[in-house]
């Protein structure tokens, strides 16, 4: 503690004392809007979900569509996001290491996706690979099918996943600067090695915590799946599609028991943030001691 | 495109020729196909469908809950970003990661979690009902579906930025003779007034377009509580692609236009 | 990263298994059918390996009517479709030049192998009275109905109650008006037939749900009866929902016979009692009468006889501008 809030804390004790008790009610608060909000809905899935007990919650997790579906998401969320983080890195890098006009329309471009309504992201697909779009007679004479499969369900992910690598990097490699990079270049580093050896580790939290924000967002999206999937049973369907499925198959609990799922690997991807951003945290920390 | 201002470090031409042509082909191109689309239509026809009473109804009620969830957000997340950065108390940890669930949970599990609780018969649904007043397929419920699932922007804006204000400040103000909430007011607001803009730009901008936590708890009753995105999804399904598309493109200029007016006032203030 | 390589595990899966299964055919159908599809899915495959032919993969989609022929129109590779109105189907000839535009004759029944009516579902003991449709247009009565925009079923009931209400009191005037105060009490619009079902039956909403005899029969059995009981009206409408064979697919998967032989399944005794198990009433009299306990005697109002067919109902009530947007938007 600095010396001016020792003397601070001396001087006003009277305040100090309204102020801890001002700092219980916000606590409580704090705690109230957490338990009602955050914690309340988690509860219902879980109580729901478990209504007619394990047994009953596990054939609904462990039934064949709920396992294609389950597929099918690891599928889409195994291809966009390594898709995503390769366009982050490179994203961040041009934006963060270099000046050049319209750079600032550039990000406002990466950010784009985050504004636009998932509906809109599947429309634009059909719109332009629907058997009435754009692409599609050249699409249906050559066999090739987009929307209603694999490549339409991992393109709307794509789309709505785009920024959230570029996002975490960019602040992080701008505040990273460029002397280190640089020294190695001097040192006789080709533009490879200088990437892998400098500035790899040194993103390498920040790139870890766009992953996770990418995956929990490419595994979740609905709005955008729902437009392209064609909602095939067992094939084109994804985990979020598959809930709602179950939800209007009167299937309560197995609805609620799949979601259980995904609400805990959400748990799980938060418990991989927290992590990471802990590591972000102990390294900046580290950095400024030195 | 010039001006590199560190010429060692190479990959500047392939970084933003990659990024260029991603964004071209997964963003850019299929938005611009929207946009021709809609051209199809003659500037009168797309005045009639966006002028339409059910379209301006959706417009009205998109728009003000997705406005009302991000002022929500914007007094109860400062209360929680406020409690993680400056106290230290029990569960702060659990808080600090569960901050992050309602991004981290598929908004479709959100959906139906919410209807289930907020439903007549649900948990909180039944004491409202008692209360002689419905959440579930009202605006409320809308607007409480879009608070839940746009918090974790408004807090994670607002933390940084309140970590940064030096304790000392506010303890100066005090020592000074300034009451709480005249420190509030004149020392707090104007250094977390920018980040709050940017949390509630951010929640407002997921909030209008948000579908899957919306549509279960909505009761998607026309002129009513339907949200935009379903009518795009309606007018679709009634091949309707025209309709589609017009709104569609409604959406994402009333979208970009605010987002720039609260930009623009951001930057107005941050200058200030 | 063990994710990514769950994930290349299940793309090389999917690429193995994909050429194995000789042939799969898609049926993409609306939202009351998926229990007796996924039932008949199974005796048409019996049948079809008894009759000497490969096993055949059965793909079913459920959804809207409405949002399901468009899915098809939009390029999702159909074999068949089993959609609730002749309208929705007519629209893969209009807008996709998918099936000829005398799809509906090439089946016995106008292409309808089981016939469904409106009925509606009140909660246990009907606290409200309901008896007959204007009951529904009481104060404080709370209708639950899909939207006719996007369901089938939604359709039917509004010709119905139209139907009933230009029956009794004469004039089309006042049938709209008694279709304007039916909406009126209507407090949840979902987008689907499945979607009201679950609105009134699993989150509480609403005294009455208009319903498809076979959805509210259904709801009777998966909630168990003692929490709702079916009333029948008055009047109601022969609700046909039509089956066809989508050429443009078939033709080009080579799933021709298998998608015939599919549809003839459903006019076969087995088909038929099937549907009647799930509560479809089936075309064949014979079997009708084994299950003429289950299916109350309505007068019923057909959409031919009574309306001039989809092709008059469909722009006169549902398109932008209809009766249905006159009476929503005056509200």
């Amino acid at each position: 503690m600095s010396s001016a809030t020792l003397t601070a804390s001396a001087v006003n004790n009277a305040a100090r004392r309204g102020s801890a008790l001002g700092r219980r009610l916000l606590v409580i608060s704090a705690w109230l809007v957490f338990l009602l909000f955050l914690v309340l809905p988690l509860f219902v899935v879980l109580t729901e979900a478990l209504k007619q007990g394990v047994g009953v919650f596990f054939t609904s997790i462990f039934e064949p569509d709920a396992i294609s579906a389950l597929k099918l998401t690891l599928l889409a969320v195994g291809i966009a996001v390594p898709l995503n983080l390769l366009f982050g890195v490179a994203a961040a890098w041009c934006v963060s290491k270099y000046e050049f006009r319209g750079k600032s329309i550039l990000v406002t471009l990466i950010d784009l996706p985050f504004s636009v309504s998932p509906v809109i992201a599947g429309l634009i697909y059909v719109l332009l690979f629907g058997a009435q779009g754009f692409f599609g007679p050249w699409l249906r004479e050559h066999d090739i099918q987009i929307i209603f499969a694999l490549p339409g369900i991992v393109l709307a992910t794509l789309f709505v996943t785009v920024p959230f690598v570029a996002r975490e990097l960019i602040p992080l490699m701008q505040e990273q600067g460029t002397q280190e990079e640089e020294a190695a270049r001097l040192l006789g580093a080709n533009g490879w090695q200088m990437f892998w050896h400098v500035t790899l580790p040194n993103i390498k939290w920040g790139l870890i915590y766009g992953v996770v924000l990418c995956t929990a967002r490419a595994m979740g999206e609905f709005g955008a799946v729902s437009v392209v999937s064609g909602h095939i049973r067992g094939y084109t369907n994804t985990l979020p599609l598959h809930v709602e499925i179950l939800y209007n198959e009167y299937n309560h609990v197995a609805a609620f028991s799949v979601a259980s799922l995904l609400l805990l690997l959400a748990l799980l991807i938060l418990l991989l943030k927290q992590w990471s951003e802990s590591r972000i945290n102990h390294l900046k920390a580290r950095a400024g001691e030195e | 495109m010039s001006r590199r201002t560190s010429p060692v470090i190479p990959g500047f031409g392939l970084t933003l020729g990659y990024t260029l042509v991603y964004l071209s082909l997964l963003v850019l191109i299929p938005l611009g196909a929207m946009f021709v689309h809609a051209a199809q239509l003659t500037w009168e026809q797309f005045w009639t469908i966006i002028s339409s009473p059910r379209v301006l109804a959706a417009l009205k009620l998109s728009f003000g809950t997705a406005f009302l969830a991000a002022v929500i957000n914007g007094v109860i997340g400062t209360l929680l970003a406020w409690v993680l950065v400056r106290y230290t108390f029990p569960g702060r940890k659990i808080i600090e990661a569960m901050i992050d669930l309602p991004f981290a949970l598929p908004t479709a599990v959100a959906g139906i979690a919410l209807t289930a609780l907020y439903a007549p018969n649900g948990l909180i649904g039944q004491f409202a009902t008692s209360l002689g007043f419905k959440i579930a397929y009202t605006p409320l419920g809308i607007t409480l579906a879009l608070t839940f699932v746009t918090l974790p922007f408004v807090v994670r804006t607002i933390q940084p930025v309140l970590a940064d204000i030096p304790r000392e400040v506010e303890e100066a103000a005090a020592c000074l003779g300034a009451k709480p909430l005249q420190v509030a007011r004149h020392v707090l607001l104007p250094a977390l007034l920018p980040a709050w803009l940017t949390g509630f730009a951010l929640a407002f901008a997921r909030g209008v377009g948000e579908y899957g936590s919306v549509i279960f708890i909505a009761g998607n009753m026309p002129m009513k509580t339907e949200i935009l995105p379903l009518l795009i999804m309606v007018q679709l399904d009634q091949y309707n692609y025209a309709g589609a598309t017009a709104i569609g493109v409604l959406m994402l200029v009333v979208s970009f236009i605010l987002l720039l007016l609260i930009n623009l006032l951001q930057r107005r203030i941050s200058h200030s | 990263m063990s994710i990514r390589r769950f994930a290349l595990a299940t793309l090389a899966s999917t690429l193995i298994a994909g050429p194995v299964a000789a042939q799969t055919l898609l049926n993409v159908s609306y939202d009351p059918t998926r229990e007796l599809y996924s039932e008949f899915n199974a005796a048409f495959n019996k049948h079809w390996q008894a009759q000497g032919n490969e096993a055949v993969t059965i793909q079913q989609s459920h959804g809207g009517s409405g949002k399901q022929a468009r899915a098809v129109i939009d390029g999702l590779r159909a074999d068949v479709v089993t959609l609730a109105l002749a309208g929705d189907i007519d629209e893969l000839y209009k807008l996709g030049k998918l099936i000829p535009q005398n799809w509906q004759e090439r089946l016995p029944d106008a292409s309808t192998p089981y016939t469904s009516t409106i009925v509606f579902l009140v909660r246990k003991g009907n606290p409200k009275g309901i008896k007959d449709w204007d009951d529904l247009v009481k104060p404080g009565v709370a209708v639950i109905t899909p939207n006719p925009k996007t369901s089938g079923g939604a359709r039917w009931n509004l010709l119905a109650a139209w139907a009933f209400a230009q029956q009794k009191y004469g004039s089309e005037a006042q049938a709209k008006e008694f279709v304007a105060k039916l909406y009126k009490n209507v407090p949840v619009l979902d987008t689907g037939a499945r979607g009201s079902s679950i609105t009134f039956v699993n989150n509480g909403i609403g005294d009455v749900l208009l319903a498809w005899e076979n959805e509210a029969f259904l709801a009777l059995k998966e909630e168990g009866g003692d929490n709702f009981e079916i009333v029948a009206p008055s009047l109601s409408i022969l609700a046909e929902p039509p089956v066809s064979v989508v050429d443009a697919n078939v033709d080009r998967k080579g799933t021709r016979k298998v998608a015939e032989a599919y549809l003839n399944y459903l006019y076969s005794d087995e088909g038929q009692r099937l549907a009647a198990k799930h509560f479809y009433r089936p075309r064949n009299q014979a079997i009708a009468k084994d299950f003429s306990e289950q299916f109350s005697d309505l007068r019923l109002v057909t959409i031919d006889a009574d309306f001039g067919g989809w092709k008059t109902a469909q722009p006169k009530f549902f398109d932008d501008g209809g009766i249905f947007d006159q009476i929503y938007q005056a509200r």
